[in-house]
């Protein structure tokens, strides 16, 4: 393992337990995060990258059940008993939410906040080092220090969600989940706080995963992206490269698809996402798929390394030897309903 | 033979001539001056002498036109009143003052606001509401077909089983959910957040309304499948000959959509004009700040946006002057600058400067909780009277940080025998002006200002 890798993901499977079966929420999935870096996941709501950015760190609710390797700085998390997971995740993992206004609590004062986080963590502070480090983070953060003893209830959502991303640094974490940490705020709030996460890794040196529906909040922030879908990373590499040269036709439909200003006609990819229950056979993305061949429905999709550095899993780039003869013909399929496409 | 349900949903015939030009069409809703004012609750005392505690404005004075077959965009953040504005026209919001004037069939404007909640009622049915999260609009024990034909009972205009079953079907088909037969029985948590917006606009149409007032109708869906609702809903538009207001926070998607946009701002509209015009030339720094917040997906165009600071203020202590002057980049001297402004400003000096200095400065002057009212003269005191480290502290912060706008505001700084006083520019309201094609409600566009906007020192506009 290189020796900066904070976090190592290894075929990570999680289920859900439902009357219809398992929901295969997470499905074989991979992925390193080194030191410092922001790694962005993105994919749209039912895809599992919630759940995997719960799973990463042994925070599943009751009712799954996780099976693959999570190892965080040499120590693996998966199948270990909660509390030694808690022990491991400590002050070294952190995780940030997307509605700043409801984990915080109404009847305590921010510093009484970051009293209690640094203690349950770091027993041996004194109150005047805990004070220090807390006004240090949030001065970092854009919270003026003469706000330190006030109630969450006297800032804004900005200053809010501010405040809960200092919370989750303050421990000085290796590593922290952001969860859809923007959604809830307004456009201009939105961009400060992309700012703030952008600049993370000068300041902090904290490597995050930051997971989103919005590819533009990716490209503003993110070194590295994953692309998820169906419970499966389709695709993951430089940000820069994903971007401009998207090799798995789902990121390439999706980038068309994200309405921003130089967008210049309406895009959309027909279906919706199936249903985690009974996923369809081989790719899961064949049904919406513009370029689905004969063998996307009947072989699993292997994952390559392309040339240029990402990795995808896609048959249009291989491994050709798999392929059945006959495989890159195109897929004859019936005609979507249009009431299936949204 | 039954007459098909096309014909008789339709009428009235509704010649839309698309390509007549939008200042030509006739007028469909015409608000003027609208004023939504929401009293604050007061202490038990106040309200025990009949004090008054003061009112959020939410909308405070805001006027447009809509005509037949227009798309119109409310634009702004939370709390700017795009929402408030929309719920007052359908009469979901109390109208405090202003006119409201509705004309459904071409036979007259109807004053809306003179209207009794009875008389209000039957017009209703020519507006329609589609709100922006699909799943919490739609009653989850109620079948879609039944939930798509209650507007029918609800406005008894139901007429025998087998016309309300044709009648839904052919909106089923008209919003795409086809064949009808698979979706009618279904239930909402069967549904995609795509279908459930089709089977919501399913239900808006079902009266056959003039009017649809849709609020972030696509903000909760999934990228993907944004677009696809956004066609539709164009498509409608089209059909039936409806006309538009998109209420939206996203800049990016009202391109897509709108003929012409008007951008709200703490109640009030601060810029508004053709929709071409506003992306082409944003006239107002605060819809230049929208448009290059929104995120883009290219990696290689992020650059060093400089960012308005701070967030949108409280409704009931609404900032002198202009209400965006505090984060705006671009502000000067007639902006409204006060004595809030002093204290933000010295706080975020406080978040920037080292620790040291920060407890030094913070035991040299009291704290400025005074400056937090509105007000035109800030004191700023020593803790030591006499010491003169308060004007020390403002001229320190001047002197470090001489392009800040706010130094533009000041008429005077006085130090006085226990502090230093700084007076503030008298403020003035920014009105709507005529800027081109487009209206704006801002300093930097009024000839009168002319000579202090352009003078040098001012920073370059993002």
């Amino acid at each position: 393992m290189n020796p900066e890798t904070v976090l190592s993901v290894r075929d990570l499977r999680v289920w859900y337990g439902t009357e219809r079966g398992p929901v295969r929420a997470v499905d074989g999935v991979s992925f390193d995060v080194q030191a410092g870096e922001t790694l962005g996941l993105v994919g749209e709501s039912g895809c599992g990258k919630s759940t995997l950015g719960r799973g990463i760190l042994g925070l599943l609710p009751a009712g799954s059940a996780i099976d693959g390797s999570v190892r965080f700085r040499d120590r693996e998390i998966v199948g270990v008993p909660p509390r030694e997971i808690r022990a491991i995740r400590g002050a070294a993992m952190g995780l940030i939410f997307q509605e700043p206004m409801t984990r915080l609590d109404p009847l305590m004062r921010i510093s009484e906040h970051f009293a209690e986080t640094l203690r349950a963590h770091e027993p041996d502070l004194s109150s005047r080092q805990i004070e220090a480090r807390s006004i240090d983070t949030l001065r970092r953060m854009g919270i003026p220090p003469t706000r330190f003893h006030h109630y969450p209830h006297e800032f804004s959502g900005g200053m809010r969600q501010r405040i809960m991303i200092a919370l989750a640094l303050v421990l000085q974490p290796a590593f922290v989940v952001a969860d859809e940490p923007t959604t809830a705020l307004d456009v201009l709030v939105e961009a400060q706080i992309l700012r703030i996460l952008h600049d993370l890794k000068s300041n902090f040196d904290t490597a995050l995963l930051l997971i989103t529906h919005n590819l533009g909040i990716i490209a503003e922030s993110c070194d590295r992206v994953a692309v998820m879908y169906a419970g499966k990373i389709v695709e993951e590499g430089d940000a820069r490269q994903v971007f401009s040269d998207p090799s798995h036709p789902y990121t390439r439909e999706l980038l068309k698809s994200t309405i921003s200003l130089s967008t210049t006609e309406l895009h959309y990819i027909p279906g919706s996402p199936p249903d985690l229950v009974q996923p369809p056979s081989g790719c899961r993305f064949h049904p919406r798929c513009p370029d689905a061949m004969r063998v996307c429905p009947r072989l699993d999709p292997v994952e390559v390394r392309r040339p240029t550095g990402q990795r995808v899993a896609c048959w249009l780039h291989g491994p050709e030897e798999l392929i059945p003869p006959g495989g890159t013909a195109p897929l004859q399929r019936e005609e979507l309903a249009s009431a299936d496409e949204a | 033979m039954p007459t098909k349900p096309e014909e008789t949903r339709h009428e009235m015939p509704r010649e839309m001539p698309h390509e007549m030009p939008l200042d030509q069409r006739p007028t469909l809703l015409d608000v003027r001056d609208l004023h939504v004012h929401f009293a604050l609750r007061g202490g038990f005392l106040d309200r025990l002498l009949g004090r008054s505690s003061g009112a959020v404005k939410a909308v405070d004075g805001v006027s447009f036109t809509l005509r037949r077959g227009e798309v119109l965009g409310l634009v702004g953040e939370s709390g700017s009143g795009k929402t408030t504005t929309a719920r007052a026209l359908l009469g979901l919001a109390p109208i405090t003052s202003g006119s409201v004037r509705f004309d459904p069939d071409g036979t007259g404007p109807i004053e809306l606001t003179k209207l009794s909640e009875r008389e209000f009622r039957a017009l209703r049915k020519k507006m329609q509401l589609v709100f922006q999260d699909p799943h919490a609009s739609l009653n989850p024990a109620m079948d879609l077909a039944t939930a798509v034909a209650h507007p029918l009972r609800i406005h008894k205009m139901a007429a025998d089983r087998a016309t309300i079953e044709t009648q839904v079907r052919t909106a089923f088909e008209r919003v795409g959910l086809t064949p009808p037969d698979q979706y009618l029985h279904k239930l909402p948590a069967d549904l995609s957040g795509g279908q459930k917006q089709r089977a919501v606009l399913a239900r808006a149409i079902m009266l056959n309304p003039a009017l649809l007032v849709a609020d972030e109708p696509v903000s909760m869906l999934d990228m993907s499948v944004r677009a696809k609702i956004l066609e539709l809903m164009l498509e409608l538009k089209r059909d039936l000959g409806l006309t538009y207001l998109y209420v939206t926070h996203d800049l990016a998607t009202a391109k897509f959509f709108c003929d012409t946009i008007a951008i709200m701002y703490l109640g009030r509209i601060v810029e508004i004009g053709p929709a071409a015009e506003i992306y082409a030339d944003p006239k107002h720094p605060y819809t230049r700040a929208l448009l290059a917040a929104i995120p883009e997906p290219d990696p290689s165009r992020v650059t060093a946006r400089r960012l308005p600071r701070g967030e949108v203020p409280d409704a009931a202590r609404p900032p002198l002057g202009c209400s965006f002057h505090p984060r705006c980049p671009s502000a000067f001297e007639p902006c409204g600058w006060e004595t809030r402004d002093l204290h933000a400003l010295l706080e975020q000096r406080w978040t920037k400067v080292s620790e040291e200095q920060y407890e030094r400065e913070r035991a040299l002057v009291e704290d400025p909780v005074e400056m937090d009212d509105a007000g035109l003269v800030a004191k700023l005191a020593d803790s030591r009277s006499g010491s003169g480290a308060a004007a020390a502290l403002v001229d320190e912060m001047r002197a470090d940080d001489p392009a800040e706008p706010l130094w533009r505001g000041v008429a005077s700084i006085d130090p006085k025998p226990d502090g230093v006083e700084v007076a503030f520019n008298d403020p003035v309201d920014p009105g709507l002006l005529d800027a081109g094609p487009v209206e704006v409600a801002c300093h930097l566009h009024d000839a009168r200002f002319a000579a202090l906007s352009s003078k040098e020192g001012r920073r370059p506009t993002p």
